[in-house]
């Protein structure tokens, strides 16, 4: 049994609160906003004193809990294509079974549908959904441009800002009952930057070697509180501030990363990871890693809800201005060649000894390209690479068997690219 | 690309647009798969396969509108595999307002000339837009024409030869496919053919990928007349005329966008439910029932399909649902499911509805 550490610890409270809170809105009177992580506007919500439920949270957790199985099913008998996103039929299917979440309390009916629609176009279909599954709640849309020539330009930001202040805004007035207020999103904002400050630093531990974290396994969980609504509360600043403490002192001490069964003791190779993990076999499938001494030293999808270590940083001066900048750089909102580049940063920076892609069959924001994505890096970096498919939260797309034999013959071919380079 | 693209910008800066739709079920892909996992849709492959292939080495540009993440991120492929002098993604508007939504598009549309002038240094003038519209809004009429036609008089051209008549619109200057929809529409107006017995159906979900046209036939072969259908969308996608002589035809070709598209899985519809426009239609064209045929892996038409099916059943309408790929070559299924749907109706028609 593995120590918790005192970060786990505050996150795990934080998590829980939030739950409870969310639990009991209807009789504090708390209004609750549904919405997603890429381009969460948690600032905004904060600033309306709302609370944030993240669908696509409650599935990746349903999935861990092995509950996604028959929430999915449960959305295919209501007339869910097999070969849709499981994120939106889990969500659906837990929603068609009583919204009991992941921590086995009831999740309010939304308030408020929130579509921040960055990166990703189901999340547009999954909110025309819910909003057929809650009929009359009130919806706020803020579309995204999509970066397609790897720049924001000021015309995207304008459309963004004026959506901000004629759509979004007026609707969260409406639900909340309370007046924009933006001296108090400016001090919310104030937080994120500390926050983001942080996290930058914490993904920036891997350079060492030993890595003294794996930046995808554990990475999802130190995600966690910056993507699911506290970005911008003191309470993150805290935490993060914690754990980067607690990685330092393992650097420091050269150790390697924790994993449910202990520490790495030896780094055997350092890879850089595309695509989000799978979820109903999360353990299975991070052991398959750590038992041969594989560690993650950046992942893409730590980005996707926001990549700040390319130097964005939310603006306390420039409120509305930066929270669009802020949805329009969220990983799946870059253009391929901006992340393939993203991509060949972390390779290079990271010391990777190779490149692997999770490809996942729910998520064709992710994975439409792919294959062209690894062939460019493997051409211009020489550096091996590996894919795996498997999918988010439906069990039936994880083959153990497959996966680990595809990724048995990646770390020979890394083992072998290790002894011809020692030569 | 699909769906919708305003073809007047390219015809005002003189130049051809082509509708590439995929490559259908002629065309063996080989390099196509080895971009695309088995879970992504066809279309994108067969666009890969012909564009590795040379088949667009004539084209100076392409523009990939905003449907999918699948047509989005293959923008991005063809950035990387240097294909054209330039690939726009095109992101519609998914706000309406003018104010918001209505100068964001036409700021896009901007982007799209600006990359066209630099290939052939034209500008477009209002008068050159205006012509253009004219001849796009004459395109669109004679369209709608012979679908209105052809909804009351079905046998007079099948379902198979109309898509192949507005296919052929994607492919060659809009004044001679004018002349031929002209000439196809005075043809209509004589009888031909003898009425038979089949049920009247609306074809749903093929906005995108499209069905080769077997199934087209199928459909037809298997006891159906399809009144109204979602193929080649782009084609009738303003409902209605854009405004023709106006000093800023930008701002009616946006105008239009914004107030007169039709309704399709790559457009939010909060406030105006696609479900809703999707049984005005069913009224409009009496038919009998809906027939939901989407591709296989696609996420905008499949995730739209039970809220679309749920409106039929609030509304006693009948429908049946399967899935296909623009390469699918078997269709006994399909007929035997077609013609078992046609048959129900026929056989106990409003019967089974009541009861």
């Amino acid at each position: 049994m593995v120590e918790k550490e005192q970060s786990m610890i505050i996150q795990k409270e934080m998590i829980a609160n939030l739950f409870k809170e969310l639990s009991t809105a209807k009789e504090t009177g708390k209004k609750v906003v549904y919405t997603f992580v890429p381009g969460n506007l948690s600032e905004l919500i904060l600033a309306f004193d709302m609370l944030p439920v993240y669908p696509e949270i409650n599935a990746l957790q349903s999935g861990m809990r092995k509950k996604s199985g028959s929430f999915i099913k449960e959305a295919e008998k209501f007339g869910h294509s097999e070969d849709v996103c499981t994120y939106v039929k889990c969500d659906i299917g837990m929603m068609l079974k009583g919204n009991i979440g992941p921590t086995g309390e009831k999740i309010p009916p939304p308030d408020l549908l929130l579509l921040s629609y960055t990166g990703c176009f189901t999340f547009m279909k999954w909110f025309e959904s819910l909003e057929d599954l809650y009929p009359g709640v009130e919806i706020a849309m803020l579309h995204t441009p999509y970066q397609k020539d790897g720049v924001i330009t000021k015309e995207m930001t304008e459309y963004m800002v004026k959506q901000l202040k004629q759509e979004v805004i007026p609707k969260m007035e409406k639900v909340s009952g309370k007046k924009y207020d933006e001296t108090k999103l400016k001090k919310i904002l104030e937080n994120s930057v500390k926050t983001e400050d942080l996290i930058v630093k914490i993904f920036d531990t891997p350079k060492t070697i030993p890595s003294p974290i794996d930046a995808y396994f554990a990475g999802v969980y130190y995600i966690g509180p910056i993507n699911i609504g506290f970005r911008g509360t003191e309470e993150a600043v805290e935490y993060y501030a914690e754990l980067y403490k607690e990685i330092n002192k393992r650097a420091e001490l050269g150790l390697g990363p924790i994993t449910p069964e202990g520490e790495i003791k030896e780094e055997q190779y350092r890879l850089v990871v595309e695509g989000p993990p799978n979820w109903t076999s999360f353990r299975e499938f991070w052991k398959l890693f750590y038992d041969l001494g594989a560690v993650i030293v950046a992942s893409s999808y730590t980005k996707v809800g926001g990549v700040y270590d390319m130097g964005f940083r939310h603006n306390p001066d420039r409120p509305l201005e930066s929270l669009s900048e802020y949805c329009m750089n969220c990983y799946t909102n870059l253009n391929f060649p901006q992340r393939i580049e993203l991509l060949e940063k972390c390779i290079t920076d990271y010391h990777a000894d190779g490149f692997l892609i999770n490809s996942i069959k729910s998520c064709n924001s992710f994975s439409a390209g792919q294959l062209l994505m690894m062939r460019k890096l493997e051409e211009k970096l020489e550096v091996p690479v590996g894919f795996i498919e498997s999918d988010l939260v439906d069990p039936r797309y994880f083959s153990y068997a497959n996966i680990k034999n595809r990724l048995e013959s990646f770390f020979q071919m890394l083992e072998q690219r290790k002894i011809i380079n020692a030569n | 690309m699909p769906i919708y693209f305003p073809r007047e910008i390219i015809h005002a800066a003189n130049g051809l647009a082509v509708g590439i739709l995929g490559a259908g079920d002629r065309k063996r892909i080989i390099k196509g798969d080895a971009f695309y996992q088995s879970y992504i849709c066809r279309i994108p492959r067969g666009i890969i396969e012909l564009a590795l292939d040379k088949h667009f080495n004539g084209f100076d540009g392409f523009v990939f509108p905003s449907i999918c993440d699948v047509m989005r991120n293959l923008s991005g492929m063809f950035q990387l595999l240097n294909i054209g002098t330039f690939d726009n993604y095109l992101d519609y508007p998914q706000n309406f307002d003018p104010n918001i939504g209505g100068e964001y598009y036409r700021n896009e549309l901007k982007n799209i000339l600006a990359n066209i002038k630099k290939i052939n240094n034209v500008d477009v003038t209002t008068e050159n837009l205006n012509h253009s519209i004219k001849l796009y809004n004459k395109n669109r009429n004679l369209i709608t024409s012979i679908y209105n036609i052809r909804q009351i008089y079905p046998w007079r051209l099948s379902a198979e030869e109309l898509y192949y008549i507005v296919r052929a619109g994607m492919v060659m200057p809009v004044e001679e496919h004018n002349e031929i929809l002209e000439s196809i529409y005075r043809q209509l107006q004589l009888e031909t053919g003898e009425p038979m017995d089949k049920i009247r159906v609306i074809v749903s979900g093929s906005f995108c990928e499209q069905p080769p046209v077997s199934l087209i036939k199928t459909i037809e072969l298997a006891g159906c007349y399809v009144v109204d259908d979602d193929f080649l969308l782009g084609s009738r996608w303003i409902e209605g005329d854009i405004e023709e002589d106006t000093d800023d035809p930008i701002g009616a070709i946006v105008n239009a966008f914004l107030t007169k598209s039709t309704f399709s899985s790559s457009v939010y519809d909060i406030k105006n439910p696609k479900e809703d426009r999707l049984i005005d239609l069913y009224k409009k064209r009496k038919a009998d029932g809906i027939i939901f045929a989407a591709p296989s892996f696609c996420d905008p038409a499949l995730l739209d399909r039970p809220a679309l099916q749920n409106a039929c059943e609030k509304n006693n309408i009948r429908f049946i649902s399967f899935e296909y790929a623009e390469n699918t070559g078997q269709f006994k299924n399909i007929k035997e499911q077609v013609g078992a749907f046609s048959d129900s109706i026929k056989l106990w028609g409003e019967e089974l509805i009541e009861k």
